[in-house]
């Protein structure tokens, strides 16, 4: 019984709880908090259920109020789906574990307001990748963005003007996709997804459809931050507090990149945009760009956060590179660094988070040899994350970029196996800089320590901050060695004809 | 291509993760010395004990398989003790319980920081190397091989000064590239052969590859384990890397990192491409231009050198080239000479490189115009050096005669006199630049000596017993472990039946 | 040619809107006059939409007893109206987000320009 609502009930959970939040909120500030976090925990169980169900029973349909697709709303809950809703699910579970600490501090008196937002984004999120209408998924852009600006604008001096940048750019991007999607719905008939896959083979040939892909492709691509339609991220993700950079990097331009998957590969079709049109290949163009630019102005940055946003924009490239490709391998690869990702740049963000909890900043140039004995266990899970971006195996970065270096080979795009294994190398001098100076570098006041002994004391982050960055660590070595377990089911996920 | 007799067997598993056992327990220990180093001990002689074992099944032609995982779809996590695998694993794992006592030796006696540290890492790096030694396919490999690495780091950094730190980039930026380009050569391979297993004999037995596709991806894949097999012109790490304590230079550089790099040329020409093709498409041609630059120049470069740790470096840098050199040939004397001198180059090497450590802790020496007359206060450690020299330089009775009399066999067997040649003029420029550093030790005066004595037990008995070993295989090379015949049966089951 | 310029003349307006209000974010300095850019961007795309769902000869979507249920072809298309409703929706919402992140902004920075602001922010 519950299986069959599941569809709409993981978004629902979240809308509620978006709602319940002020509400209670208002009586008591202290239940914000918690109600979101019984919101997630309810919605990350439904969500591994739903899993397993959808891989075991095959695709769960909900139609809202009963009205039958195509005329009605369709949520669609097949194995793509429930896997990105799993990912988002149980790493926003482990975003708000870790950032109860650092809302309290930054956030005081915004708190329930903050809660609510989130929620709100969550629905937002959940319901961009469940949803099986066209026009659905440009409501709950609209939501999950609008929620994010909020989110972003309540961090440093410089994040409304961020938030505002962002929301210009989100807003033409959204537009875009509204104007897409028209055109689409003129030439079809319909709004319906698995509908509209059905009648492409008749229409497809008429330039509108063409203008509506390119319209489509740009406006996913801004949400997804694929170069050049990236320029809102690092100013966004630098001045936003460490709650929200921590829980919008790793799923935010996810749920944009599933929406470009779910689009061109079940609705347009693999071979129209990648055989028939050149589309595929400038995708796989502009990610290239797009790793060798993010990698490039990682390296230049002095700020944690900022390097981080900039080695986003590089990993996304992968992502975009993989969906370019739309072939096998390519596809396993996107999906499986739309994973990986998702646990590194959490890890990573945490960590960031958990040094500016104790030190206040996190300036590159102020990392020393007594990080390594303040904050072992935060700097060893900085190492395995940065390992693991740079693809070290068997960590899990490294498998995601085996198999895009496999999908590069099969369709003999050599430029983009160049562009795959340099970016390695540049993502190893920026981690590399880090490192070292946390294990190396002699603090600039003190004495030159010559022995072990020298008297700086353990004073790591609280355990509601630590445990979800070592539990998001770990995860990273059991994604490498399991991931054909992975792999396995991401072979159901693909598209019919791949 | 050879089907091996393989029978399944935990072991090669075990002797793997012992050291990474004795990890955790090394660094709970940091504030115990004499209990750290117990685990460090204990871990080298079990991680002996294990590979040991794996010998005799491996002397008749069996290989101990075990698969972990699968780790990419069609591709497992595996492990296969087989002959070269054990040949390989024996000498590291061996030598490393004399560079054990050898580096708590140099390690107290110089006072190190950071002494934890050094110890763990050191235990990581030989798991990664038995790794590498048994993996079963070139994926496996690349998971050890990138391990090995990373693992290596600390040590090469462990002094923390300005040149440790430049030469730990140097050393991560050329071995982390090779590892993307191995990446590539790997998907490559897979894509057209369709499996990465290791094969004697070579895996493309029925796939027909373009000139151009073939020489590419030999090229890579040289590329790939060149930088560690000091191929030039990827070699420059290695005298730069002599900045970290000479234990690290000793088994890491003269063992187990630079004879992975070497292990991976043997398996890659041996097992990946086999020897009809590396003929047939001329690639075999390739390699030993390379490697008879690199013995020629480096050579010559070590006549230059007045540090002696950067002087043995470039001596390596020429003698890894020779194992290169070896299976290049494709002949059966000069495979297995070149497999042979794994071994006998990792005992002479790496009492060399002791010598030197030993006189750096206890004269704080490094540079070779400083060594005069060093021979009568440290006796017994010159000795060794005589004895490591003249065996590099091809001198019977020490076992590196043997293997550069196979090697000058093979080259006639390939009809490449040319290779005879280098090898010659390679064993007069060895001469030639260690027997000045034994004549100043033994024949001239030194000054501010007196009052010095021989270095610590715990380092100059590991350096006496290499060097004895080294004379020892070389009167008797199947003497307990059987290198040398080990090695003639490596050369048959890769080359076959295969003539030029 | 003249014919079909003057018989899609709604979308040569709609374009000329989109061009306007693409100016408008790009060219204008003051971030509220972005923001009105903006709008009428978004402002253009519902035409559209409205412009496409018209048929000839039909009437407002709306039940009328003079019009027979068995002939649904004289009312023009209701669907596009009712996204556009929705739409419209969520274009207030985005300019009443928007106008938040613009006070915060001049409460901090004391200016709305966008040259200004990028200077006070050094």
């Amino acid at each position: 019984m519950i299986e069959r609502n599941l569809p709409a009930l993981i978004p629902l959970i979240f809308l509620a709880s978006a709602l319940l939040i002020p509400i209670l909120g208002l009586w008591k500030k202290k239940l914000a908090y918690p109600l979101a976090i019984i919101a997630t925990l309810t919605s990350a169980s439904l969500s591994v259920y739903g899993f397993i169900y959808v891989l075991l029973n095959g695709t769960i349909r909900y139609n809202f109020s009963g009205w039958i697709p195509p005329i009605g709303i369709e949520y669609v809950y097949d194995p793509l789906s429930s896997f990105v809703v799993l990912v988002i699910n149980f790493i926003t579970l482990v975003v708000l574990t870790h950032s109860f600490i650092p809302v309290t501090i930054d956030l005081e008196f915004k708190q329930t307001a903050y809660y609510s937002v989130v929620m709100l984004l969550l629905t937002g999120f959940n319901g961009m990748v469940i949803t099986g209408d066209l026009f659905n998924l440009y409501v709950f852009i609209e939501i999950s963005s609008l929620a994010g600006y909020a989110l972003i604008a309540v961090g440093e001096k410089k994040a409304p003007f961020a938030a505002f940048r962002y929301l210009i750019i989100g807003t033409i991007g959204a537009s875009f996709y509204l104007l897409g999607i028209g055109y689409l719905y003129f030439m079809s008939g319909t709004l319906n997804m698995s509908d509209l896959a059905a009648i492409m083979p008749m229409i497809k040939d008429s330039p509108t459809i063409l203008v509506a892909l390119i319209l489509i492709v740009v406006a996913l691509g801004v949400k997804m931050a694929i170069f050049p339609m990236h320029g809102w991220l690092p100013d966004s993700y630098t001045y936003a507090p460490t709650s929200t950079s921590s829980l919008i990097a790793p799923i935010g331009t996810k749920v944009g990149a599933y929406a470009m998957m779910r689009i061109l590969f079940f609705v347009f079709g693999a071979d129209y945009f990648s055989k028939e049109l050149p589309v595929g290949d400038l995708i796989a163009i502009f990610a290239c760009g797009g790793i060798i630019f993010g990698s490039v102005m990682a390296i230049a940055q002095k700020e944690l956060k900022r390097m981080l946003a900039y080695s986003s924009v590089a990993q996304i490239g992968y992502i975009g590179l993989g969906i370019g490709l739309a072939n096998p391998f390519g596809f396993i690869g996107a999906v499986l660094h739309l994973l990986n990702h998702a646990f590194m740049k959490a890890t990573l963000f945490f960590i960031a988070g958990n040094l500016r909890n104790k030190t206040g900043n996190s300036d590159i140039t102020l990392f020393d040899d007594s990080y390594r004995k303040k904050y072992p266990w935060t700097m060893a899970s900085f190492t395995i994350a940065a390992l693991s971006m740079v693809g070290l195996p068997p960590l899990a970065g490294f498998f995601s970029k085996w198999y895009l270096v496999l999908g590069t080979i099969e369709n003999s795009k050599w430029l983009y196996l160049a562009v795959i294994l340099t970016s390695s190398l540049l993502n190893a001098v920026y981690f590399f800089r880090i490192i070292e100076k946390v294990y190396m570098k002699s603090p600039a006041q003190s004495k030159d320590s010559g022995t072990d002994n020298f008297e700086i004391k353990r004073d790591e982050v609280s355990a509601s901050m630590l445990i979800p960055t070592l539990i998001l660590a770990i995860g990273l070595i059991v994604l490498g060695l399991l991931n054909v377990v992975i792999v396995n089911q991401i072979y159901k996920m693909m598209p019919v004809g791949m | 291509m050879e089907i091996l007799q393989t029978y399944n067997s935990i072991v090669p598993f075990y002797a793997i993760i012992v050291s990474i056992i004795a990890v955790p327990l090394i660094i709970i220990s940091g504030k115990f010395p004499n209990l750290r180093e117990f685990w460090t001990i204990l871990a080298a002689l079990v991680k002996f004990g294990l590979v040991l074992s794996l010998l005799p099944g491996a002397m008749e032609g069996k290989a101990a398989l075990y698969s972990l995982l699968e780790i990419a779809p069609g591709i497992e996590l595996a492990l296969k003790a087989d002959q070269f695998g054990v040949f390989f694993a024996l000498i590291a794992s061996g030598l490393w319980i004399f560079t054990s006592f050898y580096s708590i030796g140099y390690v107290r006696g110089n006072d190190e920081r950071k002494q934890t540290r050094y110890f763990a890492s050191f235990s990581v790096c030989l798991s990664a190397t038995i790794g590498i030694a048994f993996s079963a396919n070139f994926l496996t490999f690349i998971v050890f091989y990138e391990i090995l690495t990373i693992a290596t780091y600390p040590l090469v950094i462990h002094k923390e000064n300005k040149e440790a730190i430049s030469a730990g980039r140097k050393y991560l930026l050329y071995t982390l590239s090779a590892g993307i380009i191995l990446i590539a050569a790997a998907g490559l391979t897979y894509t057209y052969a369709g499996t990465l297993n290791f094969n004697p004999g070579g895996i493309f037995e029925s796939i027909e590859l373009s000139q151009g596709g073939a020489t590419v991806l030999f090229l890579l894949f040289l590329t790939g384990v060149g930088v560690k097999a000091g191929i030039m012109p990827l070699h420059s790490w290695l005298p730069a890397a002599m900045a970290a304590p000479t234990p690290v230079s000793a088994l890491l550089h003269a063992v187990a990192v630079v004879k992975s790099g070497v292990f991976g040329v043997v398996r890659i020409v041996g097992f990946i491409f086999g020897p009809e093709m590396m003929y047939n498409y001329g690639l075999n041609n390739i390699l030993l231009a390379f490697a008879g630059v690199t013995i020629i120049t480096a050579s010559l470069l070590a006549f230059k050198q007045d540090n002696l740790k950067r002087r043995l470096a470039y001596s390596t840098i020429g003698h890894l080239s020779y194992i290169v050199l070896g299976v290049a040939l494709l002949s059966p004397s000069g495979f297995a000479g070149g497999i042979f001198h794994i071994a006998t180059h990792a005992t002479m090497k790496i009492t060399l490189f002791f010598c030197a450590g030993a006189i750096y802790v206890n004269l704080h020496k490094e540079n070779i115009s400083e060594l005069n007359g060093i021979g009568k206060v440290m006796p017994w450690t010159m000795a060794a050096f005589t004895i490591g020299s003249l065996g590099l330089a091809g001198i019977p009775p020490i076992n590196g005669f043997i293997s550069k009399w196979f090697l000058g066999v093979g080259a006639l067997q390939a009809n490449m006199s040319i290779a005879l040649i280098i090898l010659v003029l390679s064993g007069l420029l060895n001469a030639g630049y260690f027997f000045p550093i034994i004549h100043r030790a033994f024949f001239r005066e030194g000054k501010n000596l007196e009052g010095h004595k021989e270095a610590s037990l715990l380092m100059v008995l590991p350096i006496v017993i290499t060097a004895f070993l080294s004379l020892l295989f070389g009167l008797f090379p199947d003497l307990f472990f059987n290198f040398f015949t080990t090695a003639v049966n490596i050369s048959n089951s890769v080359l076959g039946g295969f003539l030029r | 040619m003249l014919d079909f310029i003057a018989g899609h003349y709604d979308y040569w307006f709609i374009i000329l809107l989109l061009i306007i209000g693409l100016y408008g974010m790009i060219m204008k300095k003051n971030l509220v006059k972005k923001l009105i850019g903006m709008t009428i961007f978004q402002a253009a795309i519902i035409l559209f939409y409205i412009s496409g769902a018209i048929k000839a000869d039909a009437t407002v979507p709306i039940l009328s007893d003079s019009i027979p249920n068995s002939q649904p072809e004289n009312y023009i298309n209701p669907l596009p109206h009712a996204l556009m409703l929705t739409a419209i929706v969520v274009g207030v919402a985005t300019v009443g987000v928007a106008f938040a992140l613009l006070i915060q902004i001049y409460k901090r920075y004391n200016t709305l320009n966008e040259q200004e602001l990028i200077e006070r922010m050094k």
